[in-house]
């Protein structure tokens, strides 16, 4: 059984008077274990489609099934909890909690849920030294370089041990060098059997992934395997 | 797990208060000025409320005091009520279940003078129970006895004031000085009783009643108040009953005219003086209940502005998984810690002003701050930070994850 199928998925915007359809009927499956690259032109719905897997957003209709469990009429605390056990979430822009230190952003997703303080702090150390921030734990975001931060978003991402990884452009803030790096932290993810979905629109991030799905006008135009 | 939330919620809550700290202070400062000023006012009162029911403990639950009335009506009349000499008689003679019966005749002021010094006073007339009744403590000499009331002797007992001002030797007993045209003795210098709502204890000259009496050109102004002391409490009402049948036929009152005077208990007197303050207290509180009412809408304010701004952090922490609950809590305990907190600072400056201004006045009682204020205050802080909280707490809890990470 697939970890994400989903089925003739819509999203609709309404703006006024008009509809905006970002996705557009949109079938897919992904295995585990997969390194999957989601492509495609500005506007053409990735972050749109990349949102709806991290159930941060709902669809308008369509059936999205994660881990064997429907996850399309689920209430917002259940969807709460979906996001804090089976997703992990890295945005372009870090999104990290600016009053609260590496360490501390990266026990938050364990404080939702029920991990007591120590056995946090634990495990927070632990995520953050699996991306080789175990020297900036005490350091705000802002007393942070950009792919430090990424990487600190990375660890909290991980912290939770979730089925899936989802990266909206992550290293779209990043220069070429910091790029590099993070890139090659996701293929050691991958690597240690992490499930891994990244929006991209640069060619050359997409080429780390073993599988690329490219989408245009909210449909998929192409989704193919490298060899 | 509740309680894991509710613990994490509070920790969360108190970082945030502490990362805008001087924006908490001037969020609660409506908090604060409330509850500062009921506890001011009520720790004022209550400390007035506490001396004065002290005092009137002093003369006993067993007490009655007679004294004329006269109201503005029967003045314009020209009828001028009076308890005469006369009466007073009547009543220590024919009234049972009487312990101590004492009359006070309050003078004129009366200027009174020792070698080239003059000074005005006050003289009262009373015999030796006025000891107990006006609590005097004698430093030198002695207060006035039986005897000297009987024997109408020229004596007196004066108050430090007096002294002062006609600059007597320290100890003055022995001394004469001249009341009027009267040349008196004095007999005693009463301890220092300092101001009691700013009148001075102090100036003050008591010789024997008879003394005052037949010092008193003309008898017909005499207007005595009768102390009455009981012996068994129980026959409270008997005796007042007793007092005014007499009165009443000895003024040859009709049925249907009021009593021309008042017959008070010293629990009737503590009452009426508590009703007083307390109708003071219930007012302040009221006044400090629109405050605190304003505060709790500065703080639904002030939360509110909060939410909005930290709509992005709110996404953030719903993106990770955060619970409605677990983000209203977040915030209901931030609103209820700022009130609890302003609160608890409101009561601190409340006491200090009270205390402050109970020292400040001269021998103003020290000021008390009762244990139902500081609950009520702290209370009502919290009822506030709850009520006003519960708006802005729904409102982050309830925004929508995606809607909120867009939100620049
Ligand atoms: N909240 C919104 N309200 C209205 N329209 C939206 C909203 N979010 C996205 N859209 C529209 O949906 C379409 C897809 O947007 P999406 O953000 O998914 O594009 P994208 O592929 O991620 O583009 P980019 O590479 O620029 O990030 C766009 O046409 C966009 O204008
Ligand atoms: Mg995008």
């Amino acid at each position: 059984m697939s970890l994400i199928q989903i089925n003739n998925l819509v999203k609709e915007y309404v703006m006024g008077e008009n509809i905006l359809r970002a996705l557009d009927g949109v079938n897919l499956g992904i295995e585990r274990n997969d390194y999957v690259a989601i492509t495609g032109t500005s506007g053409s719905g990735k972050s749109t489609m990349l949102n709806v897997l991290g159930c941060l957003d709902r669809p308008t209709s369509g059936n999205y099934v994660l881990n064997g469990k429907d996850v399309g009429h689920l209430d917002p605390d259940e969807l709460a909890e979906i996001r804090n056990r089976e997703i992990g979430f890295i945005f372009q822009s870090f999104n990290l909690l600016t009053r609260a230190t590496a360490l501390q952003n990266v026990m938050q997703p364990l404080v939702y849920q029920g991990v007591p303080l120590h056995e946090r702090k634990r495990r927070a150390e632990e995520a953050l030294n699996h991306v080789n921030l175990g020297n900036r734990m005490d350091h705000l975001p802002n007393q942070l370089s950009g792919g430090q931060r990424q990487r600190v978003a990375v660890a909290r991402a991980l912290v939770t041990k979730p089925s899936i990884l989802l990266a909206d452009e992550p290293t779209g803030n990043l220069d070429s060098r910091t790029t590099v790096e993070i890139m090659k932290l996701f293929d050691e993810l991958h690597k240690q059997n992490q499930t891994i979905i990244i929006v991209t629109h640069e060619p050359e991030i997409a080429n780390h992934c073993l599988r690329i799905v490219r989408l245009e006008d909210g449909r998929v135009a192409e989704d193919r395997r490298k060899s | 797990m509740f309680v894991f939330d509710m613990m994490e919620s509070f920790r969360a809550a108190l970082l945030s208060i502490r990362a805008h700290g001087f924006r908490s202070f001037l969020t609660t400062l409506g908090i604060i000025i409330g509850v500062a000023a009921v506890i001011a006012v009520v720790s004022i009162i209550q400390g007035l409320q506490f001396t004065i029911n002290q005092q009137f403990e002093g003369l006993g639950t067993n007490s009655i005091v007679v004294q004329s009335v006269n109201t503005f009506e029967r003045r314009i009349q020209g009828i001028i009520s009076r308890i005469t000499p006369q009466d007073f008689e009547m009543l220590s003679t024919r009234v049972e279940g009487i312990a101590t019966i004492s009359p006070i005749i309050a003078g004129a002021g009366n200027s009174v003078r020792y070698g080239s010094q003059v000074t005005a006073v006050q003289v009262t007339g009373s015999d030796y129970n006025y000891q107990v009744v006006g609590r005097i403590f004698i430093k030198y000499g002695r207060f006035l006895s039986d005897n000297d009331d009987q024997t109408r002797r020229r004596v007196a007992v004066i108050g430090e004031t007096v002294r002062q001002n006609l600059h007597l030797p320290a100890n003055p007993v022995g001394e004469y000085i001249r009341i009027g045209d009267e040349w008196m003795k004095v007999i005693g210098l009463a301890e220092e009783r300092g101001q009691i709502l700013g009148q001075n204890q102090d100036n003050m000259v008591v010789i024997p009643y008879g003394t005052m009496r037949s010092i008193t050109g003309n008898q017909n102004k005499l207007d005595v108040v009768i102390q009455i002391i009981l012996g068994d409490i129980s026959q409270m009402e008997v005796v007042q009953d007793r007092v005014i049948t007499l009165l009443r036929t000895a003024h040859k009152l009709a049925p249907k005219d009021d009593d021309d005077f008042r017959v008070q208990t010293s629990q009737q007197l503590t009452s009426t003086f508590n009703t007083v303050l307390t109708t003071v207290t219930i007012v302040a509180g009221g006044i400090v209940a629109i405050s605190l009412l304003v505060g709790g809408i500065g703080i639904m304010n002030i939360m509110l502005v909060s939410v909005t701004e930290r709509t992005r952090e709110i996404g953030i922490c719903k993106a990770i998984g955060a619970k409605r609950h677990q983000i209203l809590m977040q915030f209901l305990f931030e609103s209820l810690l700022l009130c609890l907190l302003g609160g608890l600072v409101g009561l601190l400056i409340g006491y200090g002003i009270g205390a402050f201004a109970a020292a400040a006045i001269p021998n103003f009682p020290a000021a008390v701050v009762p244990l139902w204020a500081i609950l009520l205050s702290v209370g009502f802080s919290a009822g506030v930070g709850l009520v006003f909280g519960i708006m802005p707490a729904a409102k982050a809890a309830n925004l929508d994850p995606i809607e909120a990470l867009r939100y620049e």
